[in-house]
């Protein structure tokens, strides 16, 4: 199944573009997501940790992802 | 009117406009924290920020952030506005306003938010320098 993972800060510039379309097997989790993105683009090792967001909301490594879900890679934030 | 007043935007912000919607009749005390952007970081000289953001995601958090200070304060109203796009040196970055009966509540809660919009909200901040530029927090 393709994915599409938003990507914002220091993510847009690792992956070169605000939006990534990755394979994944039906049921794959979030860390198989990670994993994935790690072997992609080594510039994702070099970040202190990054998190995944699944609908909206911080998503542990065990969720399993679905078609139609909104992901996004959320590195450390830094507003304010 | 509603008691927040959240948002996140591609212009200038105004603390003029923030102290107007924040004040209420029922409040004796208001609380503004106005952060801005400093020309110095880590020893560099700062250029110019650009505030990256998934705002949906920012905009919810914000709006819980909020709700969460009004179960957990006396507060009146809150305002969170924060900038988004290219910055300048002394240009607002974000404008956090909060009114309530007594002022222990309006600091306490103005505090909160500000703490808590640093650590849980989905913005990012690339700082350039003379040399290159850095993420904010993104890499040792």
């Amino acid at each position: 199944m393709e994915y599409s993972i938003w990507c914002f800060g220091i993510a847009r510039d690792i992956v070169g573009a605000p939006r990534l379309l990755i394979q994944l097997d039906t049921s794959s989790s979030v860390a198989d997501l990670k994993e994935k993105i790690n072997r992609m683009y080594e510039g994702f090792g070099q970040l202190k940790t990054y998190r995944i967001a699944v609908n909206q909301n911080i998503a542990d490594d065990q969720t399993i992802l679905s078609a139609g879900d909104e992901i996004a890679i959320i590195p450390p934030v830094s507003g304010g | 009117m509603t008691n927040k007043s959240i948002y996140i935007k591609n212009e200038s912000l105004s603390v003029d406009a923030a102290y107007q919607y924040i004040l209420d009749e029922r409040s004796g005390g208001n609380c503004i924290f106005v952060g801005s952007i400093r020309d110095l970081n880590m020893k560099k000289t700062v250029r110019s920020i650009d505030f990256d953001c998934y705002d949906a995601m920012a905009l919810k958090e914000m709006h819980k952030i909020a709700d969460e200070l009004f179960s957990a304060y006396e507060i009146t109203r809150i305002l969170m506005h924060h900038r988004k796009g290219l910055v300048k040196i002394k240009d607002i970055a974000v404008i956090i306003a909060v009114s309530a009966i007594h002022r222990d509540a309006a600091f306490a809660a103005c505090r909160t938010a500000i703490d808590a919009l640093k650590k849980r909200v989905p913005i990012w901040k690339k700082e350039f320098y003379q040399d290159g530029h850095y993420w904010i927090n993104s890499t040792p």
